[in-house]
C-alpha cells in the first residue's frame, strides 16, 4: 500500500478540479444560510470535506505541507472567539446576542444582520475542526504501521 | 449580567489554545483568571435577586419566545457550589498536571467543564439546560481520559458509552415533552401542564426523566459508571466530577424538572425516598472493602448523594433544606477527600492503603486537612457534616419514615468506621520501610486543601446563617414548586 | 401512528447493539443507530398534516407550514452527536492501542 504517495494519476487529476468546485460549493452554502437551508454547520462540513478529499488523494505527507496543524487549530479558536465577540458585542444593544446591524430588506444576500457573520465563524470553526479530528484519527496510525511494516 | 457566568469560561476556553502558543506559561495566568472572577461573580450574585428572581432574556427576545437565562435561589445556591470547587480545583491543578503531557489541553477542556456547568443552572429553557448538559458531559468524557492509560481509557468507554445513553434518553423525554406542550420555556410547560390534568405522556416523560438523570447522578440502578471512572480521573478533575459535576447535571437538573416543571406526587416523592435508600446502603457497604483509595472515594460518592436524594425525596421543608444543605457540604469535603487523594498519589505514586503508612509524619499538612474532611464525611461535630446528617435524620423521623431515619443513621456509623480505616492505613499507622522518601505536596496544592478545610470548619460552625441565607431561599423554591412559573411569566 | 413506532423499533435495535455486540466498533454503530431514531422522531413530532417546507419565499405565501422549531433543535442535537461519535473513535483507537483487541471480554483490567 503505497500510501505515501496517495491514489492514482486519474484521481489526482480529477481532484485538482474538483476540490475548487466542493470548495465553492461550500461558501455558496454558507452565504446563502439566512435564505435557503444550510447556513455555518452544513457549510463547514463541506469544506472539511474538500479537505480530506485533498489528504485522500494526495497522500499524508504531501497534504499536510500545505495545511499544518497549528494553522488548523488557530483557524478553529479564531472562529469560536469571532463567534463569542459577535455574541458580546450585542452587549452595545443592551443584551447578550442581540441583532444590532441594520436589518435591510428581507431575502436580499446582504440583509438580517449578524447571522451572516455568526454562519461566517461557524463556518471557519466547524470546517477547522472537523478536519482536525481527521488529522488526529489519521496520524494516529503512524505507530502502529511503524512497527509493523 | 447573568450571561457573564457563561461567557468568561467560553471566551477563557476559546483563547487558552491561541495563548498558550505565544508564551507557554500564560494559559495558567488565563484559567486562575477565569476560576477567580467565576468565584467573585457568584459571591456577588446573591446580592443581585434579594429574594426575588432575575430574568435575563437573551438576544432581547422575551420569554416565551426567546432563551431566558433565570437567577433565583437554588441557582444561586449551585453557582456557589460550581465555582467554588472549579476556583480551588484550577488552583491545585497549577501543580497537579506538570505530571502530564498537554497542559494546554486540560485548560481548555476544565473551562469548557466550567462553562458547561454555569450554563446548566442558570438556563431557563429545557433544551438550552440539554445543549449545555452535553457540553458538560463531552468535557468531563475527554477528561477522564485524559491520562491516556489503559486503565483511564477502558473508564472512559464505560462511563462514555453509559453517559450517552442518558443522554439520548433526555432527549427522547424532552421531544415527547415538546410533542405534548408545544414550548420548551421552563415556565411556559409548567404552565401548561399544571392548567391539564396528569396524564399518561407527562408520565412517561418522568419515568425517562428519572433514568437519565439518575444515571447521570449515579443512583444505584444506574451508578456502575461512577466506581471506574472517578478513579481514573486526574485528581482536580475527580474532585470536579464527584463535587460538582453529578450534583449540577443529576441531582440539580431532576429537582428543576421534577418539582419545578412537571410538579411533585406521592409516587414521584416515593422513588426518590427508596432509590435514595438503597443508595445509602449499596454504596456505603461496596465501600467498606475496597483497598484504592479513590475508589472508596467513590463509593462513598455514591452513599452520600443518596442522602441527598432521600432527603429531597421526603418533600417537607425541613427535609429539603437538609438535603441542599448536605449538597453543599458534600460538594466541600468530598472534593478536599479527592484532593488529598491526588496530593498522596502526587507523593506516593501509589493509592493502594496497604502499601501506604506513616504519612501524618511526612506530609503533615495533608494529613491534618484529611483528618477534617473524613470527620465531616463521618458526621463528628463540629465540623459541617453533623448539622446536615442531623438536619436529615430529623426530617426523616418527623416525616414518619422511621425505615429512612435508622438507615441513615446506620450508614452513618459504617461510614465512620470506614474512614477510620482510611485514616489508620494512610496516615497513623507507623510502619517504618513501606515507603520511600516522600516529600509534602506542593504549595499550590496544599493551599487549595487548607482553603477547602477552613470552609469545612466555616460551614459548621456558622450553619445557622448559611442555612437562613443561602439554603433557604433554594428550598423556598423548591417548595414552590409550579407556582415558579407565575413569577416568571407572569411578571 | 405507525411512523412514531417504527422510530422507537429503530431506537431499541441501536440499544440492542450499544448493549449486547461485543466489538467496540459495533456498539459506536449501534450508538449511532439510537441517535439518528431520536433525531428522526423529533423531526416527524412537528410534522402538519398538508404542510409545505418552512422556507419564506419573496413570491408567495406560506398557509401551512411544518414546524421548524424541532428542525433547528436537531440541527444542534445532530452536532452533538457528531462530537460524541468522534471522542467516542478516538477513545476506541486508544484502547486498540493498548489492549491490542476490540473484543470487550478481553478488555476488563477495572474490577471490584
Amino acid at each position: 500500500m503505497k500510501e505515501t504517495s496517495g491514489m492514482s494519476l486519474i484521481v489526482k487529476r480529477v481532484t485538482r478540479i474538483s476540490v475548487s468546485l466542493i470548495f465553492l460549493y461550500g461558501v455558496y452554502i454558507l452565504l446563502h444560510g439566512h435564505i435557503t437551508p444550510g447556513g455555518g454547520f452544513a457549510g463547514g462540513v463541506i469544506i472539511a470535506l474538500s479537505f480530506i478529499h485533498l489528504v485522500l488523494a494526495f497522500g499524508r505527507e504531501a497534504a499536510f505541507k500545505r495545511l499544518s496543524h497549528e494553522f488548523i487549530s488557530l483557524a478553529e479558536s479564531a472562529g469560536g472567539l469571532m463567534f463569542l465577540i459577535i455574541a458580546v458585542l450585542g452587549f452595545s444593544g443592551g443584551f447578550f446576542f442581540l441583532n444590532f446591524l441594520r436589518h435591510g430588506t428581507p431575502f436580499e444576500l446582504f440583509s438580517s444582520g449578524t447571522i451572516i457573520l455568526c454562519n461566517i465563524a461557524i463556518f471557519i470553526k466547524v470546517g477547522a475542526g472537523l478536519f482536525a479530528i481527521f488529522i488526529a484519527l489519521a496520524m494516529l496510525r503512524i505507530p502502529i504501521e511503524q512497527e509493523k511494516g | 449580567m447573568l450571561a457573564l457566568f457563561v461567557i468568561i469560561p467560553l471566551g477563557c476556553a476559546f483563547l487558552v489554545p491561541v495563548v498558550s502558543k505565544i508564551r507557554s506559561g500564560t494559559e495558567r495566568l488565563l484559567a486562575v483568571f477565569c476560576g477567580v472572577s467565576l468565584l467573585w461573580l457568584s459571591l456577588s450574585s446573591f446580592f443581585w435577586f434579594e429574594g426575588g428572581r432575575i430574568i435575563y432574556s437573551v438576544g432581547g427576545w422575551k420569554a416565551p419566545f426567546g432563551i431566558c437565562m433565570v437567577l433565583d435561589g437554588l441557582s444561586a445556591l449551585m453557582l456557589l457550589v460550581v465555582n467554588l470547587i472549579g476556583c480551588t480545583a484550577i488552583i491545585y491543578s497549577l501543580d497537579y498536571i506538570k505530571k502530564y503531557t498537554a497542559p494546554q489541553l486540560y485548560y481548555t477542556l476544565f473551562c469548557l467543564l466550567l462553562a458547561g456547568l454555569n450554563g446548566v443552572v442558570i438556563s431557563g429553557d429545557l433544551f438550552n439546560l440539554f445543549v449545555f448538559l452535553e457540553i458538560t458531559s463531552i468535557a468531563s468524557y475527554a477528561l477522564v481520559a485524559f491520562g491516556a492509560g489503559s486503565e483511564e481509557l477502558e473508564a472512559a468507554f464505560k462511563y462514555l458509552v453509559l453517559g450517552s445513553l442518558a443522554s439520548t434518553l433526555i432527549l427522547l423525554s424532552i421531544g415527547i415533552l415538546y410533542g405534548s406542550v408545544s414550548t420548551l420555556n421552563m415556565a411556559d410547560i409548567a404552565l401548561s401542564l399544571s392548567a391539564s390534568q396528569a396524564s399518561n405522556i407527562t408520565m412517561f416523560c418522568l419515568a425517562l426523566f428519572i433514568m437519565g438523570f439518575g444515571l447521570k447522578v449515579a443512583l444505584v440502578p444506574f451508578h456502575a459508571w461512577l466506581p471506574d471512572a472517578h478513579p481514573a480521573a486526574p485528581a482536580p478533575m475527580s474532585a470536579m466530577l464527584s463535587g460538582v459535576v453529578i450534583k449540577t447535571i443529576g441531582a440539580y437538573a431532576l429537582m428543576r424538572v421534577v418539582f419545578n416543571i412537571i410538579g411533585v406526587n406521592a409516587a414521584v416523592l416515593g422513588i426518590f425516598v427508596w432509590l435514595g435508600i438503597i443508595s445509602m446502603s449499596a454504596g456505603v457497604l461496596l465501600a467498606i472493602g475496597q483497598w484504592d483509595f479513590k475508589r472508596l472515594l467513590a463509593y462513598h460518592s455514591i452513599s452520600q448523594i443518596g442522602y441527598v436524594i432521600f432527603a429531597i425525596g421526603l418533600g417537607t421543608p425541613l427535609g429539603l433544606i437538609g438535603g441542599l444543605f448536605h449538597l453543599f457540604n458534600h460538594s466541600l469535603f468530598k472534593s478536599l477527600l479527592f484532593l488529598n487523594a491526588g496530593a498522596v498519589d502526587y507523593s506516593c505514586e501509589t493509592r493502594q492503603l496497604d502499601k501506604l503508612g506513616g504519612l501524618s509524619r511526612k506530609m503533615p499538612i495533608t494529613a491534618a486537612t484529611s483528618l477534617v474532611a473524613s470527620l465531616s464525611i463521618a458526621g463528628i461535630p463540629p465540623f459541617c457534616g453533623f448539622f446536615s446528617k442531623l438536619l436529615i435524620i430529623i426530617a426523616a423521623f418527623q416525616a414518619g419514615n422511621i425505615i429512612g431515619g435508622f438507615v441513615c443513621v446506620i450508614v452513618g456509623m459504617v461510614t465512620l468506621a470506614s474512614f477510620l480505616k482510611v485514616q489508620k492505613y494512610a496516615f497513623s499507622r507507623k510502619v517504618e520501610g513501606i515507603i520511600g522518601e516522600v516529600k509534602e505536596a506542593p504549595v499550590l496544592m496544599l493551599i487549595a486543601m487548607v482553603f477547602l478545610a477552613g470552609l469545612c470548619v466555616i460551614a459548621g460552625l456558622f450553619s445557622v446563617p448559611l442555612i437562613k441565607n443561602i439554603i433557604s431561599p433554594a428550598a423556598a423554591v423548591l417548595m414552590e414548586g409550579t407556582r415558579y412559573a407565575i413569577g416568571i411569566l407572569g411578571a | 401512528m405507525s411512523l412514531y413506532l417504527l422510530c422507537l423499533i429503530l431506537f431499541l435495535i441501536g440499544i440492542y447493539c450499544l448493549l449486547v455486540k461485543k466489538n467496540l466498533v459495533k456498539k459506536i454503530i449501534g450508538f449511532g443507530i439510537a441517535e439518528y431514531a431520536v433525531n428522526l422522531f423529533f423531526i416527524l413530532l412537528g410534522y402538519r398534516a398538508g404542510g409545505e417546507a418552512p422556507i419564506l419565499d419573496k413570491h408567495e405565501a406560506l398557509t401551512n407550514i411544518v414546524d421548524p422549531l424541532p428542525q433547528a433543535l436537531i440541527l444542534t442535537s445532530i452536532v452533538i452527536g457528531l462530537g460524541v461519535t468522534a471522542l467516542m473513535v478516538a477513545i476506541v483507537l486508544r484502547i486498540y492501542d493498548k489492549y491490542r483487541t476490540f473484543d470487550i471480554n478481553e478488555i476488563k483490567k477495572l474490577k471490584g
